[in-house]
C-alpha cells in the first residue's frame, strides 16, 4: 500500500532521514521506532507531504512526491500528528466534523461518527465542548477521530501515548487495534517500544535517520541488541 | 450643548460609525485569519467607490442597485490580491513579515496612483441619487437618509458575516485562523480558504465603499483617513473580532462626533488617536482581543 525507495528530507537544515526505504501492506500494522531525535516525526511528515523531501513515496501506485498537504489527506493518507494540533477554541463537534469537509456533496459524509463514538464514548459525552478544556487523552482520542472523519485508507500515527496517563494509552493503543481490524492500515511511530511492539505486526528501528533493523515486531521485541544499542534501554 | 444637540451629534456618530466598523471588519478579519496586516485595505474602499461613480456616470444606475454588483467585484478583486501578491510574499524564505508589509503597502500606493491616472486628483461626487438631500426627522434629530442606508446596510453586512461564521465554512476560516499548518490534515487547502478570506475582507470593505459614495467625495487619496480610522477601530476592538470591530466602530464614531462638536470639526481625529493611544497604554489587546 505504501513504499518508500530511499527517501531523504531535512529538517530544520539538519539532515533528518537518510535513505529510507519502508512497506507498508494492507491491512498491517507497522511500528516505527527509535530514540527521540531519530526522525521518526520527519518520517510521517514526509509521507504527509509537510517537508521537503528526496527520494520514492508511492501509495497506492500513485507518487506522493511534490504533493500539496491537503491532496494527500484527501487520498487517504490520515496523520496524527505530535502535539495532536486540534482546533482549540472550536468545539469537540466541530472539530469532528470539520474532518469531513472536504468531502463536501458526498453522501454519508458525517457516517463514521458513529465509528468514532463506539471507539471512544467520552467524545459524544463532551461534544459542545472547546476541544482545549479535554483532557491530554481525551484530546488524542479527538485527534484521531479528526483523522477518522477523513476517511484515512491509512492512518499514520505519531506518538499516540505522549503526556498520557498509562491507563489511557491501553486504551488507545486497543482502539488502534480496532481502526486495523475495521480495515485501515496503520503506520504507528512510537518511543515506547513494549506496546508498540505488542501491537505491530512489523516493525522498523531508525537511528539518527537511518533504518538498521526491520522485521516482525514479536522479532525486534526479543532481540536484546536492539534495545540497549539503539533505544538505551 | 443643548439634548437635542447632543442627541444629534449622537445619531451623527452612530451612522458613520456603523461605516468605520464594517471598514474595519474587513482589515480585522484579514488580519485575524493569517497575520497579514493589508495596508492597502482603504484603497479596496476607494477603488468600490470609483466603480459606483464609473457606472453611475455611464449608466445613472443608483448606487443602492449596484451593491451587489461592486461587492462581488471587490470580493474578486480581494481573492486576485491574495493569490497574485499576498500568497507569493507569504512563500518568501526571509523576512516575511517585512515582505507582507511592503507589498500592502506598495499595493496601496499603485492603487492611489493609478486612481489619480486614470480618473484624475479632482473630487467626484455621485448626486442626484434616489435618496441624495433626504432625511427624515427623527424626534427632532435629523437623520440624512444616504447615511441612514448606509449604516442599515453595514449592519446588514455584518448579520451577513456573523452568518457566514456560523456555517460549515466558517467553521473552516476559524480553524485555520487557529492553526494554519494542521488544516491541510482534514484536506482543507488553506490557500483556498485564504483567498476566500480576502475575497470577504474586500468585500466587507467594498459594500462600505458603495454606500459611502452616496453622500461622500470620490477622490484617489478618500481611503487615507478611513483606513488610518479602521487601524484604530481594529486595535481597539481587538484584532481579529468581528463583534470587536461592530463596538469599537460605534465608540470610534462617537468620540470623533463629540469631538468635532466640542471642539471643532477640523480636529476631530484628536478624540480618536487620543482613544488609540489610550488602548495602547492600557489595554494593548483591545477590547475583545483573544491575542
Amino acid at each position: 500500500m505504501l513504499r518508500l525507495e530511499s527517501l531523504s528530507a531535512s529538517y530544520r537544515g539538519l539532515k533528518a532521514l537518510q535513505g529510507v526505504s519502508l512497506e507498508v501492506g494492507k491491512g498491517e500494522i507497522v511500528a516505527v521506532v527509535g530514540a527521540n531525535g531519530a526522525g521518526k516525526s520527519t518520517l510521517l511528515k514526509s509521507i504527509a507531504g509537510q517537508v521537503a523531501i528526496e527520494g520514492t513515496i508511492m501509495f497506492d501506485g500513485q507518487s506522493l512526491h511534490r504533493m500539496p498537504a491537503h491532496e494527500i489527506t484527501r487520498l487517504g493518507v490520515g496523520l496524527v500528528p505530535e502535539g495532536r494540533r486540534l482546533f482549540p477554541r472550536l468545539s469537540v463537534e466541530d472539530n469532528l466534523r470539520l474532518g469531513a469537509y472536504a468531502k463536501r456533496g458526498t453522501a454519508d459524509r458525517f457516517k463514521p461518527l458513529e465509528l468514532v463514538f463506539s471507539l471512544f464514548p467520552r467524545l459524544q459525552e463532551r461534544l459542545s465542548q472547546r476541544a482545549e478544556t479535554l483532557s491530554g487523552g481525551e484530546q488524542q482520542m479527538l485527534a484521531i477521530g479528526r483523522a477518522l472523519m477523513t476517511q484515512p485508507r491509512l492512518l499514520m500515527l505519531d506518538e499516540p501515548s505522549q503526556g498520557i496517563m498509562p491507563r489511557l494509552v491501553d486504551d488507545i493503543l486497543a482502539a488502534v487495534q480496532k481502526i486495523r481490524d475495521l480495515g485501515v492500515t496503520v503506520l504507528l511511530v512510537e518511543q515506547r517500544l513494549a506496546e508498540a511492539l505488542e501491537i505491530a505486526d512489523r516493525a522498523y528501528v531508525l537511528q539518527t535517520g537511518r533504518i538498521v533493523m526491520s522485521g516482525p515486531a514479536r522479532e525486534i521485541a526479543a532481540d536484546d541488541a536492539v534495545r540497549r544499542a539503539y533505544l538505551g534501554i | 450643548m443643548t439634548l437635542e444637540t447632543i442627541l444629534q451629534v449622537a445619531a451623527g456618530g452612530l451612522l458613520m460609525g456603523l461605516i468605520y466598523a464594517l471598514v474595519a471588519a474587513g482589515l480585522s478579519l484579514i488580519f485575524g485569519l493569517m497575520d497579514v496586516v493589508n495596508f492597502a485595505h482603504g484603497e479596496l474602499m476607494m477603488l468600490a467607490m470609483y466603480a459606483v461613480f464609473v457606472i453611475w456616470d455611464a449608466s445613472g444606475l443608483d448606487p443602492m442597485l449596484q451593491l451587489p454588483l461592486v461587492a462581488a467585484l471587490l470580493f474578486g478583486t480581494g481573492m486576485v490580491i491574495y493569490r497574485g501578491l499576498i500568497a507569493r510574499a507569504l512563500s518568501v524564505q526571509f523576512n516575511r513579515g517585512m515582505v507582507q508589509i511592503f507589498v500592502t503597502f506598495g499595493l496601496a500606493i499603485f492603487i492611489r496612483g493609478a486612481a489619480q491616472f486614470v480618473w484624475g486628483g479632482d473630487f467626484k461626487s455621485v448626486n442626484a441619487t434616489w435618496l441624495a438631500g433626504r432625511s427624515w426627522n427623527f424626534g427632532g434629530v435629523y437623520l440624512p437618509l444616504p447615511q441612514l442606508a448606509a449604516s442599515v446596510v453595514c449592519l446588514a453586512a455584518f448579520a451577513g458575516l456573523l452568518l457566514i461564521s456560523r456555517t460549515e465554512f466558517g467553521k473552516a476560516l476559524e480553524a485555520t485562523r487557529e492553526d494554519r499548518d494542521a488544516v491541510a490534515l482534514i484536506g482543507i487547502d488553506r490557500d483556498r480558504i485564504f483567498a476566500l478570506g480576502w475575497g470577504l475582507g474586500a468585500g466587507a470593505v467594498g459594500i462600505a465603499g458603495v454606500m459611502l459614495a452616496g453622500f461622500y467625495y470620490v477622490g484617489p487619496n478618500v481611503g487615507v483617513s478611513f483606513a488610518l480610522i479602521a487601524y484604530v477601530t481594529v486595535a481597539l476592538g481587538g484584532f481579529g473580532s468581528m463583534l470587536g470591530a461592530l463596538v469599537a466602530g460605534l465608540l470610534i464614531g462617537e468620540v470623533e462626533a463629540f469631538t468635532a462638536a466640542v471642539l471643532e470639526p477640523s480636529l476631530k481625529q484628536i478624540g480618536v488617536f487620543a482613544v488609540y493611544l489610550g488602548v495602547l497604554m492600557f489595554r494593548p489587546r483591545g477590547l475583545f482581543g483573544k491575542l
